[in-house]
């Protein structure tokens, strides 16, 4: 039983030179307690793709397709629907925590907020609740912390924050958009654990979207790779790192530097860089990149199949081999 | 081996911050605290730390983009921080400087050509525009710039290919060192590699020294001969690339190592992890002895009192720590 179920999602934007898919056809599901880890490079989609499913695209974007949470469609509920679900059974945790935390107000306001609208406890019930999962989020001295403005708190502390209030109404699913981004890489590291733990204890399913190779490995049980708006692999985390089968894939992670790669000299690369939206190439987007390039990449678009191993690839290569 | 290049010697970058409250004095904030490192023609010094550590000031001073509070900074033997300003304007056109930033680094209202051609047309006004031209070209060419985008403007060009631009203009004068200050942080995975190559073929075929600030110990790994590890302005750890990955001694080195996600499901679930606890204490009121002490799994009554010395811990390993044989 899936948590969140993409069908066909498409997020097109209109802009002044015409309308550009930032999201093309994109399917895939989340399951209770699964981290479903979403890589790709600026511009491949992978932000687009979940702000549309949160119903928080920009003013010029629309989204077609179906997004079933539960039973409800996201992409057809109304906004009262979507403020019923978002910060209760749905949540999010940005890149940025200073943007994402209301600047005026108190840290303890913004959870009890949460608790108020959403569970209809009292002032005071909120507040024990919300102290007691910034304990849980291990931030010192909680009650303190309660009371101060985000701009009194440290990056990680704030990060902190934001996941706590992600985590407040025991939610179904968690999207994470590059939440360790902006963070140092000891104060990542805590963050991860805090994400795996709500996972692990809560059985909440986890969107861990991510240009990092290294976290997704870290946390993810499987892993979607988009490129140029489109899911080009998706399969089990061990899959995608030990045998990935998408050139794409295997090109990021021949040229992810890796702390544990004792080799020198000149790295493997990806010649080129990712396309533009507006003029993207015929047939496969990655064709013009690809090492493997063959005659029929250049015409038609490789769609997306299943593997013998269960994983999905869109290749030609896949099939002629 | 030959003299090195450059030689640092208990540098200090303190800058004079107000202190809270209407009628407070001001503090000084000690962004770099006393270090000190040689560096040596065609070789590349990694500079890693987090955000706050003071890598990009060291960076700066020793350029002599901010000045030194005390310390020196002797460039082929020669103090920089004694030379007046036409003296080090001469000096200068040796040593650059990369950016993290590719956009925002360059003038927006400049062509790529123009950009590249500014150090030029500083330091060699006697060349003609033609001549000029020819050499922004072949620059171009070797930074992997198509020659005919000589007249378009940065908003034209992608993240890479801005820092290529930066590349470029910090390579033309041919420059003896340059300094590289985060320069591949704000690119994409795919793009990040052909920067790395880039800066590691031109160090090599130009013989250059690079100081390359960056908090991705990752990259530092693949491009450096030797790694320094700062926090709150001071050096932790010193040493060979190699020693420092393989046999880290200081504890926040072993921390920060471990707390770097391996690309590598099984590894990065089965690798231990060394535990620092709280974030970064505030630079303004740094912790009294050793200044990671707060945070570190084996600080005891010592190392509150005294701060340790950088001691040589084997063949080209330096480590500030009481505790690093246990």
């Amino acid at each position: 039983m899936s948590v969140l179920d993409i069908k066909n999602l498409t997020v097109r934007f209109a802009t002044a030179d015409g309308e550009v898919a930032a999201v093309s056809d994109v399917s895939l599901s989340v399951g209770k307690g699964e981290c479903l880890g979403i890589v790709g490079e600026s511009g491949s989609g992978k932000s687009q793709t979940f702000l549309a499913v949160l119903g928080l695209l920009a003013p010029n974007g629309r989204a077609t397709g179906e997004v079933m949470f539960g039973n409800t469609n996201l992409l057809a509920a109304d906004e009262k629907t979507l403020n019923g679900l978002r910060g209760d059974k749905l949540t999010m945790v940005f890149q940025d925590p200073m943007t994402s935390l209301t600047p005026h107000m108190r840290v303890g306001r913004q959870l009890t907020e949460v608790l108020i609208r959403h569970r209809n406890v009292n002032a005071a019930a909120a507040r024990d609740q919300a102290i007691a999962m910034l304990r849980r989020v291990q931030i010192p001295e909680a009650e303190r912390r309660f009371d101060m403005y985000p701009f009194e708190l440290s990056g990680g502390l704030r990060q902190r924050v934001m996941i706590a209030m992600a985590m407040l109404c025991g939610p179904k699913l968690i999207i994470a958009d590059e939440p360790t981004t902006a963070l140092d890489v000891t104060v990542q590291a805590q963050i991860l654990d805090l994400i795996r733990r709500a996972k692990d204890e809560l059985n909440t399913a986890v969107i861990l979207i991510t240009h990092d190779l290294g976290v997704v490995a870290g946390l993810a049980d499987r892993v979607g790779v988009m490129y140029a708006g489109r899911l080009v692999e998706l399969g089990d985390v061990r899959q995608i790192f030990n045998a990935p089968r998408h050139p794409y894939t295997k090109g990021l992670l021949a040229c992810t530097p890796r702390l544990d790669d004792t080799t020198v000299g000149t790295m493997p690369t990806i010649p080129g860089q990712p396309p533009n939206l507006q003029r993207l190439p015929t047939g496969c987007a990655y064709h013009p990149r690809c090492p493997a390039v063959m005659e029929l990449c250049r015409v038609e678009r490789p769609p997306l199949l299943a593997t013998p191993t269960g994983s999905l690839n869109a290749c030609f290569l896949e099939n002629a081999s | 081996m030959s003299a090195p290049l450059l030689q640092v010697r208990d540098l200090k970058v303190h800058f004079q911050v107000r202190g809270a409250g209407l009628f407070a004095g001001t503090q000084a904030l000690k962004a770099v605290d006393g270090v000190s490192f040689d560096l040596a023609a065609g070789e590349t010094l990694g500079i890693v730390g987090e955000s706050g550590c003071g890598k990009s000031t060291l960076g700066r001073a020793v350029l002599q983009l901010l000045p030194a509070t005390a310390g020196s900074v002797a460039w082929l033997g020669a103090d920089l921080t004694a030379l007046d300003k036409t003296a080090l304007k001469a000096q200068r056109q040796h040593m650059q400087i990369v950016f993290q930033d590719p956009l925002a680094s360059l003038d927006p209202r400049m062509t790529a050509g123009d950009i590249i051609a500014e150090p030029l047309r500083n330091y060699h006004p006697d060349l003609s525009a033609v001549e000029r031209k020819d050499r922004v070209k072949q620059m171009m060419d070797q930074v992997g710039l198509l020659p005919a985008m000589v007249n378009r403007y940065p908003h034209e060009f992608s993240g890479g290919q801005c820092q290529r631009i930066g590349i470029a203009r910090a390579m033309i004068l041919n420059p003896k060192l340059v300094v590289c200050d985060e320069p591949v942080s704000a690119l994409d995975v795919s793009i990040r590699a052909q920067v790395i190559n880039l800066l590691m073929e031109l160090q090599s075929r130009f013989n250059l020294s690079m100081l390359f600030i960056s908090h991705d110990l990752s990259v530092v790994r693949h491009i450096s001969r030797r790694v320094m590890v700062l926090y709150l302005g001071r050096v932790m750890e010193l040493a060979d690339r190699d020693s420092l990955y393989a046999a880290p001694r200081h504890p926040y080195t072993q921390a920060l190592i471990s707390a770097v996600p391996i690309a590598d499901p099984d590894k990065e679930r089965a690798k231990p992890r060394v535990a620092v606890n709280d974030d970064l204490p505030s630079p303004l009121n740094p912790p009294s002895g050793c200044v990671f002490r707060t945070r570190c799994p084996k600080a005891t009554e010592i190392c509150a009192r005294v701060s340790p010395p950088l001691q040589s811990a084997g063949a080209g390993h330096e480590v500030a720590c009481h505790h690093w044989r246990d």
